[in-house]
């Protein structure tokens, strides 16, 4: 189960060009401080899990990463988020062109309420891109193992497919415009086995080309598919105020089987949260 | 930690291409749009302020306690009032209310939840075509079947005659707002066991309520300045209606009758008729706002 090369992986701390790395970040709402002083760096092209008790801030912390939090009202950050060496954070950065890079796919499957094609050629039309829309849409849903279910439907809602077909779908629309990065928050919480394990195989898939990083609540699931993983947890400070950090991040191997940390051992064998 | 130019050729390329906010023509063009809608929206502006402000500027001299006690001056007399009209209007607009809000709401509520499609496609149907009927045939419609059978133009008929101008108004707002509550609302009652009854009274109403409440002050201001449909219906009178089965002032019906006369007593007081009509549709919408805020 477990691939060969993974227990060869340096430690993240170690990777010379990370696609994504936090420097002493700290997020707040309003006056509400959620995530405490992170620093990590996200290699490229590898599947990174984040695990954590619920409410640590894993899904505050994915957010920031594509910038999606700007929309929160109260939202600020401490500290910096780097796309490669470019402070995302910094003067000129243009959000969108950000979120056209780094795509997102939600816990719940959320399709357009359009047909599966127009679904996935959403975003090349928004962006005006020349290509061709049929093969756009063929290759999409290929790579996210849709096609053969629904090659013959293509005009239908996507809202009339199944839950696993419709996160898959999902999948297929944030790969149709190439990101670079694909942030996903609990892919598989509401999926059956098998379509989990549909998924699963996907994103190994999908490591090849572009990088993941995914929260779970499944231990078997970040040992399985992930690369690297960190744990999060939540401490109350004076005031019984609940904020998350990072307590310990390495290869996935290095988390599950020789955790340095009493509390990640505890979480990752299950006897915690 | 590496230096930016360590990073390879892709990476780089990346890394300008979040970096360069976008490009001054995009900028421009997105700047041009924004300026362009607030341009319009300055536009359609301005006839709203134009009105309040020209009804203010000659309604407001005549404002005084006066005109709301005593009745409407004879053509060649000063001072005045409107007190009848104001009572008028207020009578007949709470009829119309009180007939249309249940009927229409209870009508949406079935549309929007209990009905199949093909009923609730014919229903719609005929709901904009009845909120399209010019509202002098609704004055008519009721002087035709009310007025003419009861043989008297009353408060009754012209509170009637602003329910069927209300009606349709009120379904189409009120199953508007049903149907833009989630389904995933509606599914979360059903099935915590929820009867489709209770989901609907206890999840759905409220959530749409405030959409619904907006809907209701729309009809209701829509209602006050109908001058039309009261015509044919509740007519006029100079004096207090002794019933309601008698002739009613309204306001709109007393600037309707006063507005164009050559009698400078009577114009002004339209005038002063006018400003209270726009403060009362202003103020309901006012209300309607920060009742449903919170
Ligand atoms: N939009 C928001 N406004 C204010 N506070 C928020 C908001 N979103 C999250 N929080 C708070 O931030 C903290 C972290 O939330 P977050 O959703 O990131 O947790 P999480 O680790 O993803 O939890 P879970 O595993 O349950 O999804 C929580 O205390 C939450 O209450
Ligand atoms: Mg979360």
């Amino acid at each position: 189960m477990q691939e060969p090369t993974r227990s060869d992986l340096p430690s993240p701390a170690q990777v010379s060009w990370p696609i994504l790395s936090t420097e002493n970040l700290s997020i707040y709402y309003g006056d509400f401080l959620a995530l405490r002083d992170v620093t990590m760096a996200i290699p490229e092209r590898k599947i990174t899990a984040l695990i954590g008790p619920s409410g640590c801030g894993k899904s505050t912390l994915l957010r920031c990463f594509n910038r999606l939090n700007d929309l929160i009202d109260g939202f600020r950050i401490q500290g910096q988020v780097f796309y490669y060496k470019q402070d995302l954070y910094g003067e000129t950065v243009d959000a969108v062109q950000v979120r056209r890079r780094i795509g997102m796919v939600f816990q719940q499957p959320n399709p357009f309420p359009k047909s599966i094609y127009d679904n996935i050629a959403f975003g090349a039309r928004a962006l005006g891109l020349q290509v061709d829309l049929d093969e756009l849409v063929e290759r999409s849903l290929r790579q996210a193992v849709l096609w053969d279910e629904v090659k013959d439907k293509l005009k239908t809602n996507g809202l009339e497919l199944s839950g696993g077909q419709q996160q898959r779908l999902c999948i297929a629309r944030a790969i149709s415009i190439k990101p670079d990065v694909i942030l996903m928050d609990e892919p598989c919480a509401s999926l059956d086995p098998i379509s989990t394990l549909k998924i699963e195989e996907l994103l190994r898939d999908l490591a090849q080309e572009y990088t993941i990083v995914t929260v779970t609540h499944n231990m078997q699931q970040a040992s399985r598919i992930a690369d690297f993983t960190a744990f999060f947890n939540a401490q109350a400070d004076e005031k019984g105020k609940r904020s998350g950090y990072l307590v310990e991040y390495g290869t996935t191997d290095q988390i599950f089987q020789d955790p340095q940390e009493e509390a990640t051992r505890r979480y990752v064998s299950g006897q915690f949260g | 930690m590496a230096t930016a130019s360590d990073f390879p050729p892709r990476a780089q390329a990346a890394m300008a291409a979040v970096a360069s906010r976008p490009a001054s023509h995009q900028r421009l063009g997105e700047a041009f749009w924004t300026g362009l809608a607030g341009l319009f929206t300055l536009l359609a502006l301005i006839p709203l302020l134009l009105v309040i402000g020209y009804v203010l500027y000659r309604g407001a001299s005549r404002l005084d306690f006066e005109a709301f006690v005593s009745l409407p001056p004879m053509p060649l007399a000063e001072g005045g009032g409107f007190a009848n009209a104001l009572v008028g209007t207020v009578v007949m607009v709470a009829i119309g209310a009180a007939v249309s809000v249940p009927f229409g709401i209870l009508a949406a509520i079935y549309l929007s939840e209990f009905s199949s499609g093909a009923v609730a496609r014919w229903i719609r149907f005929a709901t904009n075509v009845l909120s399209g009927v010019p509202s002098i045939l609704m004055g008519v419609f009721i002087y035709g079947i009310f007025v003419v059978t009861t043989r008297s133009f009353s408060a009754i008929a012209g509170g009637f005659a602003l329910a069927v101008l209300m009606l349709p108004i009120l379904v189409r707002t009120t199953d508007e707002s049903l149907q833009i509550v989630p389904v995933s609302l509606r599914w979360a009652a059903l099935g915590m066991g929820a009867s489709k009854l209770q989901t609907v009274v206890r999840v759905v109403l409220p959530a749409a309520l405030p959409a619904i409440a907006t809907g209701i002050t729309l009809a209701v201001a829509r209602a006050a300045g109908e001058t039309a449909p009261l015509i044919f219906t509740a007519l006029f009178s100079q004096y207090w209606a002794r019933g309601l089965w008698e002739p009613t002032a309204s306001l709109s019906v007393l600037i309707y009758n006063f507005a164009a006369v050559p009698y400078a007593g009577q114009r002004s007081l339209a005038w002063a008729a006018s400003l209270i009509l726009v403060l009362t549709v202003l103020l309901a919408s006012i209300l309607a706002r920060w009742v449903t805020r919170k």
